[in-house]
């Protein structure tokens, strides 16, 4: 317990380091996957299936996998970003971007096909259509997803602690090596720092919910 | 689009031809990126000798030495799944069990506690702690981190496969005399597993897809592997290894995603689901809460993992 007070300045830096980590790549990750959300559902072809592709191979590829790329295969190719905050930001907003572009896809296509067609009879265009009935109600549905998926986000940023990146985790490892006899103090510290992002999150993507609920 | 989209409104002759010229641009774009990278890669050299390391290899290795290695990696990969994601869902059904049955409400309230915290942690994290602070086997600290996560998430599933049955199936359990556990278990815990079976068998690729961070605490899975590889043949022989590795692991995953859409594809046309009023299985899609529990696992966005 006094060790994770003495070294209290140490894991601070760690937690703006997972934070800061989240942020950047939480909002590239919300701009990159909206646009591939609008590729996705666009009626022109080649973006669709760029969207397609994009996505069906992020998803599954494993986080880990994508760091990898980017901190040894990339350097290979020539292409060599520092080591650390850059190349971890690049593959978590690359690989978050998947499921935030499937979030937005899913709301838009939860909206009745009769909400669209009762617009246009009451002879809205195409801009009114999106911005007034679909995309309000497209949203609502997205919020609750996108909520988990940005819960995710911060706790993948964990795995930048395997990639040089001095994020929570591996300030963790590195105390549990200076001090072996308070390890279980140490990531039990932690592990609630974790969820002081974590669970404030859950709770306000309950509460958004509710609020927004609306019967379809 | 050829189906009627939410979106746009069936396209008439002038629309059509838009739609015509814009995916010629397109596709002339997108060839063009193509051929580009293509190129540059060439003038790199990356289309040389180097990926003789897989036919090949160099440093008086055989073809055999590296496919051999390669293959334990998957060998390593996919045991530690297959320890884990039984465990999970065992683990997983009985936390949601108990977290319906319990009759105190501090029992209750627990249960809600263990599953937030399993759910709220990185997954690293949890398997660092095996590691470094109980000092286990990289195997089972894989493992560790695996069973508490995945567990939490499943009892998650299943609750809320629970909540999404007509209430009429617990209510004939009881009226025909069975206990409220029976009821639950002869009951309402088939349906509610086949419900949720294509949320399970995605959720089956997120742990999959971290069994890879075995990486990070030297459990020698496929991508430690990869790395052993390009540490011994030299960088220049990362590419076609990183290429063979990164294939096996989309494909593998790419196939358990499928195999969870085809479940639910069958399970919307299939008579032996339970279903509600309205006639439609009674999947969580609907449930704005249950919604939000599964949306980790991508369910209801065609049964595809989640990050």
């Amino acid at each position: 317990m006094e060790t994770f007070i003495e070294e209290f300045g140490l894991i601070w830096g760690g937690f703006l380091a997972t934070v800061s980590l989240a942020t950047v790549s939480g909002i590239l990750a919300l701009v990159w996957g909206t646009v591939l959300a609008a590729f996705r559902v666009s009626p022109i072809g080649p973006l669709r299936t760029f969207g397609t592709v994009y996505v069906e191979i992020v998803r599954n590829t494993p986080l880990t996998l994508m760091f990898f790329f980017w901190v040894f295969v990339v350097p290979s190719l020539g292409f060599v970003p520092d080591l650390g905050f850059q190349p971890a930001v690049i593959a978590l907003s690359l690989y978050t971007s998947s499921f935030v572009c499937e979030a937005l896809r899913s709301g838009v296509n939860s909206v009745g096909i009769g909400q669209a067609e009762a617009a246009r009879s009451i002879g809205l265009g195409f801009g009114q259509t999106l911005t007034q009935v679909v995309l309000p109600q497209a949203w609502r549905t997205s919020i609750p997803p996108l909520i988990s998926v940005l819960i995710a986000l911060v706790k993948n940023t964990s795995v930048a602690a395997g990639f040089a990146y001095a994020e929570m985790v591996a300030i963790s490892k590195r105390l549990t090596n200076l001090h072996p006899t308070d390890a279980l103090f140490i990531f039990f510290g932690i592990g609630m720092m974790y969820l002081l992002i974590t669970i404030p999150l859950g709770i306000l993507a309950a509460r958004i919910e509710r609020r927004v609920a609306f019967a379809r | 689009m050829s189906e009627a989209s939410v979106l746009y409104d069936v396209p008439g002759p002038r629309a059509r031809r838009r739609d015509r010229a814009l995916t010629a641009i397109f596709t002339v774009v997108f060839l063009a990126i193509i051929a580009y990278f293509a190129y540059a890669l060439y003038k790199r050299g990356i289309f040389d000798d180097r990926w003789s390391v897989l036919t090949d290899p160099p440093k008086s290795q055989t073809a055999a030495d590296v496919w051999g290695s390669l293959f334990r990696g998957i060998k390593a990969t996919l045991s530690a799944a297959a320890v884990a994601a039984p465990a999970a869902l065992a683990i997983g059904i009985v936390l949601s069990i108990f977290r319906r049955g319990l009759r105190y409400r501090v029992g209750r309230a627990s249960m809600v506690v263990v599953t937030e915290l399993a759910r709220g942690l990185p997954v690293l994290l949890l398997m660092f702690f095996a590691r470094f602070v109980l000092g286990w086997e990289p195997f089972w600290s894989v493992v560790f981190g695996l069973v508490v996560y995945n567990a939490a998430v499943n009892a998650e599933i299943v609750r809320a496969g629970l909540a999404a049955l007509p209430k009429g199936q617990r209510e004939a359990g009881l009226s025909i005399g069975l206990s409220t556990m029976r009821t639950t278990l002869i009951v309402e815990l088939p349906q509610a597993i086949r419900v949720m079976l294509p949320a399970l068998v995605s959720q089956l690729v997120v742990l999959l897809k971290d069994s890879s961070l075995g990486y990070i605490v030297s459990y020698e899975e496929l991508l430690r592997i990869m790395k052993t590889n390009r540490d011994f043949f030299g960088d220049r022989y990362m590419i076609p290894l990183f290429v063979v590795g990164a294939g096996i692991y989309i494909t593998i995953n790419i196939l358990v995603s499928r195999l969870a859409i085809y479940i639910e594809r069958r399970m919307r046309t299939s008579r032996h689901v339970a279903r509600t009023p309205s006639g439609t299985p009674p999947l969580p899609e609907g449930g704005a809460e249950a919604r939000r529990y599964t949306a980790n696992t991508g369910y209801g966005t065609g049964g595809t993992p989640g990050p």
